[in-house]
């Protein structure tokens, strides 16, 4: 009898133990086995990001790759998480920096969901010495240092470049109804009754996910205030109830109009492939929708396919980056670091680029390794005003865009400006 | 060696059987027991407990801020529009799910009760679908109802044209705090698709049920010149009530925490016309990092099936003593 019991409690000791250790090693989650970095070899780099879809994946083994080739002595552990845009990665990540256990670097997107997420909470290091070590502070543009700064200090790497405001269309249903690419909203509106008369819809829309649609209305905003009074909107310096954000939202009423009328049961590929087929004559999206026509649809670019600026912000990029930054708290801080420096050299943003569908973050990468796409917009990168999204998190905080979403959503449907700008107002108090 | 383990000796020498002792079975119960009574404790209703607290904390952001808000949160909510909206569409799809399923399942059920030639057959076709996951079903039905594939493709010739879960009309709507309260349109597409998942379940209770009845019953009726129509209604429906609460209690509790089905077909819809409590929980705190108020919906979703559950238990409770 005796021996039953201790055999009982050598059990619950161990179960109690289980249960203690896995409070910590839960949190570490995403079925890597060697998700802790603390234990075994000390020279193992984690790299956590969710590129897990066909061109990123690519692109982040042979980044991967080229490290190794680099410094053979030091593991990598891809902890990648598909999933949810990002969402999923995001939550197991929030979990892991809340336990104190953040993967050696993680991706994030310049901006605010850096700074007013991560930099806010104090869980970064900064990286100015960094930078300047590896004589980058002329190498990435001004405006995009600035995104992934706080208080003068850097926080992360930046390794791509996509663009937001751009607007793809048909080119045969465009030559068919001869039509001129639209430069002001006025002539866009010309654009899309002419080809609403003809049977063709004008604008693809997939907002099953809100963010399409908030996309749009970000474009809009930028286009009607400018980049300076864009930026002012999000720092607070001009109210949501200014006479300029009102128009903007009648402008996006207004272009709501001319959507498919099955949006709300697309996504954003289903929506470009109303422009693919030719249902469909444009698509505001974001410049991963080339990748998308290219090698989903089997477009070919400037023949199938063509691309310009949304109306009115030609001059202008709506920047979304993916950055790498260093967490406070690891333990292979120098092997990071030469992660990082691959990461942000020529060598490295063109290894992973091109295979992603996105342009290098530095300004003196070698356009020959880009397709005719990549190289223009290489080009409008380096000359053009560079704005962060909204629609990805880069201009406020999640928490303001996860209440933006919801009050588009409402809006596709109600059209109601005086009731989309009283909820945008009071959102706004969380900037 | 039992008179070792005997803890009180009044016990073991009291020669009255009914009086409880300590055996090794009871100890080598209790031992296999505790493991995952300790780990319920802890992992379910320890972390219950856990978003319960959460729920009344400023946590609103990326930094835990366990800070005591009262039921900020909560206020918060009940003024949202997407949580009235939400509360709304769990209202009416529970409603129309479970009055569905139970009509589908009791009519097939009788059918299929009805000795007709090929009854396996049939039984494994209406079950078939409960051995997928709500996600598949999600988007299978997506395409299905989707406007412009599927099933509608069928309907266009006759000249029948309806939007599914892409409808934004509320049927008989009237204003109710920040919304339009009444039947979304678009909530129909989803019963559907949920229906034909769960209808399965509720025919294969119903013929255990049928089953369960000793034709006798019926002859009696018959010979008392009852009609197959009284039959059911006077002698079968009653008896199958145990069943039909079961199905209810079951159903209820599947609905209310709705997630995957409505995730994978349709999203949160335009206007919040398919949204429910678990997607807003999910998107507000992972997306949103609104901690604080995603416990709190988690905390409304726990006492919405609680409403269901408790009187259930409590009255199997008192059936069994």
């Amino acid at each position: 009898m005796k021996k039953l019991f201790s055999l009982l409690l050598l059990a619950l000791t161990a179960l109690i133990f289980v249960a203690c250790n896995s409070d910590t090693a839960s949190d570490s989650d995403g079925g890597d086995a060697s998700g802790d970095d603390g234990g075994d070899g000390n020279k193992t780099v984690e790299i956590f990001s969710w590129w897990t879809g066909a061109g990123e994946e690519d692109g982040l083994l042979a980044l991967i790759d080229l490290f190794k080739e680099k410094h053979p002595d030091v593991e990598v552990d891809n902890a990648a998480i598909s999933g949810g845009a990002g969402t999923n990665a995001k939550a197991v990540l929030a979990t892991r920096m809340q336990g104190d256990d953040p993967p050696s670097t993680f991706q994030v997107h310049g901006g605010e969901e850096l700074n007013a997420g991560w930099v806010a909470a104090d869980k970064m290091q900064p990286l100015n010495d960094f930078f300047e070590e590896q004589e980058w502070m002329d190498k990435f543009p001004q405006d995009l240092i600035d995104m992934v700064s706080k208080d003068g200090n850097i926080y992360s790497v930046p390794v791509n470049i996509h663009r937001g405001n751009v607007m793809f269309y048909n080119m045969s249903v465009f030559e068919e109804h001869n039509i001129e690419i639209p430069k002001t909203f006025d002539e866009f509106f010309a654009v899309a009754d002419k080809l609403q008369e003809a049977g063709v819809t004008p604008l693809a829309l997939g907002d099953k996910e809100a963010w399409t649609a908030t996309q749009i209305f970000e474009n809009i905003l930028l286009g009607v205030l400018g980049p300076d009074d864009y930026t002012a909107l999000f720092n607070g310096e001009i109210p949501f109830t200014d006479e300029k954000v009102v128009e903007a939202a009648e402008i996006f009423k207004k272009t709501l109009g001319y959507v498919n009328e099955d949006h709300a049961s697309r996504n954003w590929q289903d929506a470009s492939q109303l422009v693919g087929d030719g249902e469909a004559a444009m698509i505001n999206m974001g410049d991963w929708a080339k990748g998308y026509f290219s090698n989903d649809l089997n477009l070919e670019t400037n023949k199938d396919f063509g691309y310009f600026p949304n109306p009115e912000t030609n001059g202008e990029f709506v920047i979304i980056t993916d950055t790498f930054g260093l967490p406070k708290g690891i333990e292979n801080v120098e092997e990071t670091k030469q992660f990082l420096s691959v990461l942000g050299s020529v060598e490295g943003q063109d290894v992973f680029n091109p295979l992603k569908g996105s342009i290098p973050a530095r300004l003196d990468a070698d356009p020959s390794k880009y397709d005719q796409y990549g190289k223009d917009t290489m080009e409008d990168f380096s000359e053009a005003t560079l704005v962060p999204t909204l629609a990805h998190g880069s201009a406020a905080p999640e928490g303001f865009l996860t209440k933006v979403n919801q009050a588009v959503n409402i809006f596709v449907t109600q059209l109601d400006v005086d009731t989309f700008i009283d909820t945008l107002n009071n959102a706004a108090s969380e900037l | 060696m039992e008179q070792q383990v005997d803890m009180n000796k009044k016990v073991a020498t009291k020669p009255h059987k009914k009086k409880k002792r300590i055996t090794k079975d009871h100890l080598l119960a209790v031992s296999f027991l505790l493991p995952s009574f300790i780990l319920i404790l802890i992992f379910v209703y320890g972390f219950i407990g856990w978003t319960g607290w959460v729920s009344l904390s400023n946590w609103n952001t990326l930094v835990p801020d366990f800070s005591f808000a009262g039921l900020k949160n909560y206020i918060y909510l009940f003024g949202d529009y997407r949580f009235q909206a939400d509360l709304r569409n769990t209202v009416f799809f529970t409603i129309l799910f479970i009055g569905a399923v139970i009509v589908m399942g009791l009519l097939l059920s009788a059918l299929i009760d009805s000795k007709i030639k090929g009854e396996t057959f049939f039984r494994n076709v209406f079950l078939f679908p409960m051995a997928l996951s709500f996600v598949v079903t999600g988007v299978v039905w997506q395409w299905l109802l989707n406007p412009s594939t599927g099933f509608n493709q069928f309907l266009e010739v006759f000249g029948i044209q309806p939007k599914w879960y892409t409808d934004t009309n509320i049927l008989a709507g009237f204003e109710w705090g920040s919304i339009e309260f009444g039947l979304p349109v678009a909530i129909v597409a989803v019963v559907i698709a949920a229906v034909w998942q769960m209808t399965g379940f509720s025919l294969a209770m119903y013929l255990a049920g049928l089953r369960g009845i000793p034709e006798e019953l019926r002859e009696a009726a018959r010979i008392d010149g009852a009609s197959e129509f009284q039959i059911y209604r006077k002698v079968i429906l009653p008896m199958l009530t145990p069943i039909t609460v079961s199905v209810v209690i079951i159903m209820a509790h599947i609905s209310l925490k709705i997630f995957d089905l409505i995730y994978a077909m349709t999203g949160s819809g335009a206007n919040f016309v398919t949204d429910v409590p678990g997607v807003y929980m999910f998107e507000t705190t992972f997306r949103g990092n609104y901690y604080a108020n995603g416990s709190a919906i988690a905390i409304i979703m726990l006492l919405l099936v609680a409403v269901f559950i408790v009187p259930y238990l409590i009255t199997n409770r008192r059936g069994d003593s």
